[in-house]
């Protein structure tokens, strides 16, 4: 018990209690140092990474989008800025009621109501999200005005893709388009994904796809300090954004436009090409598209009008539409059996009209043959008994063999995503392409039908503009490239895009001759020589029809076939004779003979490029092409 | 003679007497701190703490002038009064984020739990003195008693850290006056057992659906924010973190005066007030944490050596309760800032902005002066 106590003991415990009081104290700031002592010296690096961390911040500096012009300068497509109204749904006192509001002072469509919904699924609340693109200056002028009324709605200067010529050359240009899911997903692979960024756009299709790398540029960073509530406070360094190279193309715009402009509202492709480089000078799949309507995100309505359309306009008919080349296939075959000893130019043969093969009767177009037919005159008058033989006697083998050097049957690489790879036939391909052992047999028979284009081989126009720039150029086989040059945004330096042959078939040159010769023959006298009637300029060329329908047993009557029956109407072409600057092949769907309407529309394609002519209307059909068809 | 009484330089003897030199170096020393620390953290409001400097110094000299006898005297009215403006907080009080904390008398707002962290030794100094020679268990009962009224109200109001301090205050003043070791030495035990079980098993205490008796929900998320600040990095998980990694990255020497990322972007919470601490050791590192460290532990020795020397057992009493207040804000301030306590709102003494703590402190030093100035008058 603690009782009486005097003084002097008092105080003396008393300083007991006091000394016990500074221990404690001394001992409890010995805590205190130890513990910064620990913060400051042995964790040191960890949080001064952290504060680092904390404090920088890398802004992403878009680049901007390279431009796409043709070989003259004519531009494809290019940037342009515009003003995009914006919301941050985090930072609005209510998203519906804001949007209502912005409504009475900006014009929001129900289509741009659609598309922000869209585009919030794929945001963060937190991310500004455009509802209104093109702001007119009065409108921007309007909100302005306005803006204290809405929180977390701003106004900013974009760049948008703009497509000036519309459906012109569409399916080559493509189109970009905001970055989805897949196409995350695949910048990851890439270990892209640093430089998208920031970027909300990417290449879809088209060269805007396959050039994606090229046309995009180098994201650029800005090293900002932020405080703790995200905002830059001041700039710490910067690395500039690198442009985008520019493409050069080798598309000659007004070629383009004149080849589409013959087609009429016709389906079908056309593929130009200069022989001496592999060059695409043109390239038409008809219908087109617009590409202008993708950008911004296209709309239920017009997606559904281009993809339900029975003409498929999005649809890439010159690489990706493979059909059987019919007689178009004839000059190949004469070259394939001059080169490989089975044919010489003279060597002829006696036409009855058929040619009998297993028990089955091959017919001829002309009831009763055309009498003695050598190799000149099977391809001029098209003679189908001629190539019966020829095929009989190369093999199916021999066949595939040779036009596989050619590239037919195999993508040409033409730097466009989306090639088909069409049919070249072989026994082979036939095992790979049936299920059932009967049907993976090859017959014969099969081997006769492919001799004259038909049966199962089946190429796209590209295809055979390649295999026909190879052949008249004497061999030399190009991978075809629309971009002629990548123009070095910084450096203005060209890069021009291999010029160099992928591969040199072993052509005798008078073989060759002796195929060109007669191909000039056909558009002289022959099946294209109405088409090319009057032409101030020797061009050589071959028709052919690919059937989409055979009634069996009775004459073809093209009349009673829907329209959508009828066979497709190929042409192959080059031009000049002697020193060809292009060749090319046309395919005009349910054209009928390839005289009839294919054949006119390269006479207005060969004709401005040698000549400058412009026809501006659709190259007329032939109706009376019907005698002397292939 | 006459002439002499007013010669200048006797009125300001007269006027620097009751000044203890020693405290106010050290005072100084402090100040000077918190200028240079709050001119980088807060520029803005160097003026208005100037102000408050100046009031301080004020309150400090009025209260070393006064006898320490006559302070003493002061105790019960002041304590009396204290617990009436309690009640009237619990009665009348504004309500300001969840707690009842201030009176509205009209011309301003007061805090009377603020108030009652001097009145407490204060009372408890001057009843034990009454009861000098004659302290026996009856005398530390009621001692707790008059403890336990005002410090049951402040944490009604709710206000835990205030709570706290003031229960210190009154219990040090006992502790001094003489409590047996056989009381103090068991509740230490079971306090440390029991914050260290809280530690251990704070996984668990934790979880959302766990209630703690007698405690309320904000109480028990103070103490589990502490044991994990990372269960809530964005409220007062924040504060710690951020303060961790301002004073960690600070260093041996910190960034330099003005430098601070931390502090200068805002990534530290009341970079003024609670965690100037953090400021310091940003900018100036292991090494500008130790000066002040040396600074508070030098006021502390004076504290001591005054309350050791004191003549009666009411100063002494006093003087000693009034140096353990200031490690106690201290060393919790700091604790709290450098992630070992839990966060509650106490200021970094005579540093922190703000005019009511700090005259508050400046009042305990002028004590001290009133103390240390009554040896030498009882000598004299």
């Amino acid at each position: 018990m603690i009782s009486f106590h005097a003084p002097e003991q008092d105080s003396s415990r008393f300083r007991w209690r006091v000394l016990v009081a500074g221990v404690f104290a001394l001992v409890c700031f010995l805590l205190l140092a130890s513990r910064f002592y620990y913060l400051q010296v042995q964790k040191f690096d960890y949080f001064h990474t952290r504060a680092e961390d904390n404090r920088i911040a890398l802004l992403p500096i878009v680049p901007n989008r390279g431009t796409i012009v043709d070989r003259n300068g004519v531009v494809l497509a290019r940037n342009y800025a515009a003003y995009t109204l914006e919301i941050t749904p985090a930072r609005t006192n209510g998203l519906e009621e804001t949007i209502e509001a912005l409504n009475q002072v900006v014009p929001i469509d129900a289509r741009d109501r659609r598309r922000f919904r869209k585009l919030l699924e794929e945001s963060r609340s937190f991310e500004s999200v455009p509802i209104r693109n093109r702001l007119s200056d009065e409108e921007v002028a309007r909100f302005v005005a306005q803006r204290y009324r809405f929180p977390g709605v701003d106004v900013q200067a974009r760049l948008f893709r703009d497509y000036p010529l519309g459906a012109s050359a569409s399916h080559v240009v493509g189109y970009i388009g905001r970055i989805n899911q897949r196409d995350l997903e695949r910048i990851e692979e890439r270990d892209d994904a640093a430089n998208y960024r920031g970027s909300d756009h990417i290449g879809k299709s088209g060269l805007e796809l396959s050039y994606e790398a090229e046309l995009h540029g180098t994201t650029g960073f800005e090293q900002v300090e932020v405080n703790a509530g995200g905002r830059a406070v001041r700039r710490l360094s910067s690395t500039p954004a690198v442009t985008g190279s520019d493409l050069e193309l080798n598309l000659d715009m007004e070629l383009q436009k004149i080849a589409e402009t013959a087609f009429g509202d016709r389906r079908g492709a056309l593929v130009a090409i200069d022989p001496s480089t592999g060059g695409v000078l043109a390239l038409v799949s008809a219908p087109s598209f617009d590409p202008n309507l993708f950008v911004d995100g296209i709309s239920t309505q017009d997606w559904k009008g281009l993809n339900d359309s029975p003409d498929h306009p999005l649809l890439n008919r010159a690489i990706y539409s493979a059909y059987p080349p019919g007689s178009t296939f004839k000059p190949f075959m004469a070259l394939a059996g001059l080169t490989t000893g089975k044919r010489t130019p003279s060597q002829a043969i006696a036409d009855p009209g058929y040619f009998n093969f297993a028990g089955h009767r091959f017919m001829d177009d002309k009831i009763g043959g055309h009498g003695t037919v050598d190799l000149h005159k099977s391809i001029v008058v098209s003679c189908n008994t001629y190539y019966y033989q020829l095929a009989n006697d190369l093999g199916i083998d021999g066949i595939a063999n040779f036009m596989s050097q050619l590239g037919l049957g195999s993508r040409t690489e033409l730097d466009l995503p989306g090639e088909a790879e069409g049919v070249l036939p072989s026994p082979a391909w036939k095992r790979k392409r049936f299920r059932k052992p009967e049907q993976q047999r090859w017959y014969g028979g099969d081997t006769i039908s492919v001799g004259i284009g038909q049966g199962y081989n089946a190429y796209t126009p590209l295809q055979m503009a390649n295999a026909t720039a190879a052949l008249v150029n004497g061999g030399k086989v190009f991978r075809p490239h629309l971009v002629r040059h990548v123009i070095d945004s910084r450096t203005g330096e060209k890069r021009v895009v291999e010029p160099e042959p992928v591969r040199e078939i072993a052509l005798k040159p008078e073989h060759v001759a002796a195929v060109r010769r007669a191909m000039v023959e056909v558009n002289k006298v022959g099946t294209g020589s109405r088409a090319f009637a009057g032409a101030p300029y020797e061009s050589g060329g071959k028709t052919g029809t690919a059937q989409v329908y055979s009634l069996k047993g009775s004459k073809y009557v093209e009349g009673r076939v829907r329209e959508r029956l009828r066979d497709h109407s190929w042409f192959i072409a080059y031009a000049p004779a002697d020193k060809p600057k292009i060749a090319l092949a046309v395919l005009v769907e349910n054209g009928g003979f390839g005289s009839q309407s294919a054949a006119p529309i390269a006479r207005q394609v060969i004709d401005y490029h040698l000549l400058g002519k412009r026809p501006n209307q659709p190259a007329p059909e032939d109706v009376d092409a019907v005698e002397n068809a292939d | 003679m006459s002439d002499n009484r007013f010669h200048p330089l006797r009125l300001l003897q007269a006027f620097l007497r009751p000044i203890d030199p020693v405290l106010m170096l050290i005072l100084a020393a402090l100040f000077g701190y918190a200028f240079v620390l709050m001119s980088s953290a807060s520029p803005e409001r160097l003026d208005s703490q100037m102000t408050h400097m100046a009031v301080a110094v004020g309150v400090m000299w009025f209260a070393a002038w006064l006898p320490s006898q006559r302070l003493l005297s002061l105790a019960l009215p002041l304590y009396l009064a204290g617990v009436v403006l309690l009640v009237g907080v619990a009665l009348f009080g504004e309500v300001s984020k969840g707690a009842q904390r201030w009176l509205d008398i009209g011309v301003t707002r007061i805090q009377p739990s603020e108030l009652m962290k001097i009145a407490m030794p204060l009372m408890l100094a001057w009843f034990f003195q009454q009861r000098e020679g004659r302290i026996g268990w009856r005398e530390f009962i009621f001692a707790g008693l008059l403890l336990a009224v005002p410090v049951g109200l402040i944490v009604k109001q709710p206000d835990l850290g205030t709570s706290l301090l003031v229960a210190a205050a009154g219990f040090y003043v006992i502790f001094f006056a003489g409590l047996t070791w056989k009381l103090i030495v068991p509740v230490a035990v079971v306090g440390i057992v029991g914050i260290g079980s809280i530690v251990a098993f704070g996984d668990t205490l934790c979880q959302p659906g766990v209630e703690w008796v007698g405690m309320r929900d904000y109480q028990k998320h103070r103490v589990c924010t502490l044991l994990d600040p990372t269960q809530d990095p964005l409220g007062k998980g924040f504060h710690i973190i951020q303060s961790t990694i301002a004073i960690g990255s600070g260093g041996l020497m910190g960034k330099g005066w003005m430098d601070g990322t931390q502090t200068h972007l805002s990534f530290l919470p009341e970079r003024h007030t609670d965690f100037i601490f953090a400021v310091l050791a940003e900018e100036f590192g292991l090494f500008g944490a130790l000066v002040l460290l040396v600074i508070y532990l030098a006021l502390f020795a004076r504290g001591f050596l005054i309350a050791a020397r004191a003549p009666t057992l009411g100063t002494r009493l006093l003087a000693g309760a009034v140096t353990m207040i200031f490690f106690t804000y201290a060393f919790v301030n700091m604790g709290m800032v450098s992630g070992i306590l839990p966060v509650v709102g106490v200021p970094l003494p005579f540093i922190s902005y703000g005019g009511t703590a700090l005259v508050t402190l400046s009042l305990g030093v002028g004590i001290l002066m009133s103390v240390h100035r009554s040896r030498l008058v009882n000598k004299t």
